[in-house]
């Protein structure tokens, strides 16, 4: 088998590799132009699925990189499916040739993840998968990227649901931090509150983290914003965001970012409880540390 | 009667006394702004081993800039060093003293 897939690279060197593995976001606008006469066709094949095609597709970004990621672990599957499409695809020009390696990797990465998690269920599919298989080969040429890649979605969310990228929970965003210079010397951090909402922490946890990192002081004013001693930039607070959120927003298990923070009473220590996977770590409390004297010092 | 835990002379629950040490080593290094564009670095939790006056004349030497050490209260001895010299103190701690690079936090923006 080896032999086979290694001898149909070769011939296929022309033909670029990297598009097949990392570039398909790129080939999915690139081919949504061209075809637009095609649709009638596909869409006797899809009917059921074209409601979908909308939310699928701006969804191919983030699962294309899932998919490269299962093909650099599986290397072989490459090789098989260029020793099956090899005559079909030396005929045809490079960009359709990338295509139709895309979609049956799709395919056959789809029935692979069909027969790792659910194999019974997924017989039904993969008989109507052969069937599209002997369609897909005679309406090479007509196909369109998108369609098929909304219908290789439609299936897997059909199937195994937890690999189309569908996160449980809301997605977190968080705004960017927003840093005026008030006067000379002091900073004003104008969306505090809005960060830590969305962070789901105590804003005077946050705050009180802030002060200990940058080693000042400061106040909140009255439409709720921050006043920080000294200058920051808005790239200097992003990062300090950023580490508070390692330290006390994401979970360690899983990385998920839906996490609460609690203290609990009998013993004063914090927790950091995950939402998504339900597990518990004690975090360390804010300390300050060592505070230099700056400025006018203490008369002894 | 050695079966009986309680009556041996070992006490498994006992303080072995280096399990406080291990978790507080942190060495934190931070800055502090001053007036203007100017900052201060203050390293804190150098192990007591080492010869911290020694090692200010070295960073003082290399980093081209002034420094003391300060005797705080319940933080033990704190090198301060004017200006920014976060990055080049841990490097020096890592790459000199030999201290593991987890035992080092870097605070501040």
């Amino acid at each position: 088998m080896s032999d086979l897939g290694f001898d149909t690279t070769l011939k296929k060197k022309k033909k670029v590799k990297k598009p097949t593995t990392e570039d398909s976001p790129g080939l999915d606008s690139k081919e949504s132009t061209p075809q637009p006469p095609t649709d009638s066709s596909v869409d006797e094949l899809f009917t059921g699925l074209k409601k979908k095609k909308k939310s699928s597709t701006k969804k191919s970004a983030t699962t294309n990189e899932d998919s490269s990621i299962e093909k650099s672990k599986s290397p072989g599957l490459d090789e098989d499916l260029t020793a099956s499409l090899g005559d079909l695809s030396l005929k045809k020009k490079k960009k359709k040739s990338t295509k139709n390696l895309d979609l049956n990797e799709f395919e056959q990465q789809l029935e692979e993840a069909g027969v790792e998690e659910l194999g019974n269920i997924n017989n039904n599919n993969n008989s109507q998968d052969d069937g599209f298989n002997v369609e897909q080969e005679n309406l090479n040429n007509t196909l369109k990227y998108e369609d098929l890649l909304s219908r290789f979605f439609s299936i897997l969310k059909k199937n195994n649901p937890e690999l189309a990228g569908d996160r449980s929970g809301p997605k977190f965003r968080i705004p960017p931090p927003i840093c005026q210079r008030e006067g000379s010397k002091k900073t004003l951090f104008a969306n505090v509150q809005e960060i830590s909402s969305v962070l789901q922490r105590n804003p005077e946890h946050l705050i009180q983290y802030l002060f200990a990192e940058l080693g000042t002081t400061g106040s909140i004013d009255g439409e709720k914003r921050l006043v920080l001693k000294g200058k920051f930039q808005p790239k200097q607070m992003e990062s300090v965001l950023r580490r508070y959120i390692i330290e006390y927003v994401t979970c360690k298990t899983c990385k998920s970012m839906n996490t609460e923070l609690k203290r609990e009473s009998a013993n004063r220590l914090h927790f950091l409880s995950c939402k998504a996977c339900g597990s518990t770590k004690s975090v360390s409390s804010i300390k300050t540390g060592f505070q230099a004297q700056i400025g006018k010092r203490k008369k002894l | 009667m050695s079966t009986i835990q309680n009556l041996n002379a070992f006490d498994p629950f006992a303080d072995t006394g280096d399990s406080e040490a291990q978790p507080t080593n942190y060495i934190h290094i931070r800055i502090q702004q001053r007036n203007g564009r100017k900052t201060l670095t203050t390293v804190q939790g150098v192990p007591a081993e080492y010869d911290l006056k020694k090692i200010l004349k070295v960073l003082k030497k290399d980093f081209a800039c002034n420094g003391n050490i300060v005797k705080d209260d319940d933080l033990g001895e704190v090198i301060q060093l004017q200006g920014d010299q976060r990055v080049k103190v841990s490097e020096f701690l890592t790459g000199q003293l030999q201290l593991p690079k987890k035992n080092i936090k870097i605070h501040g923006f």
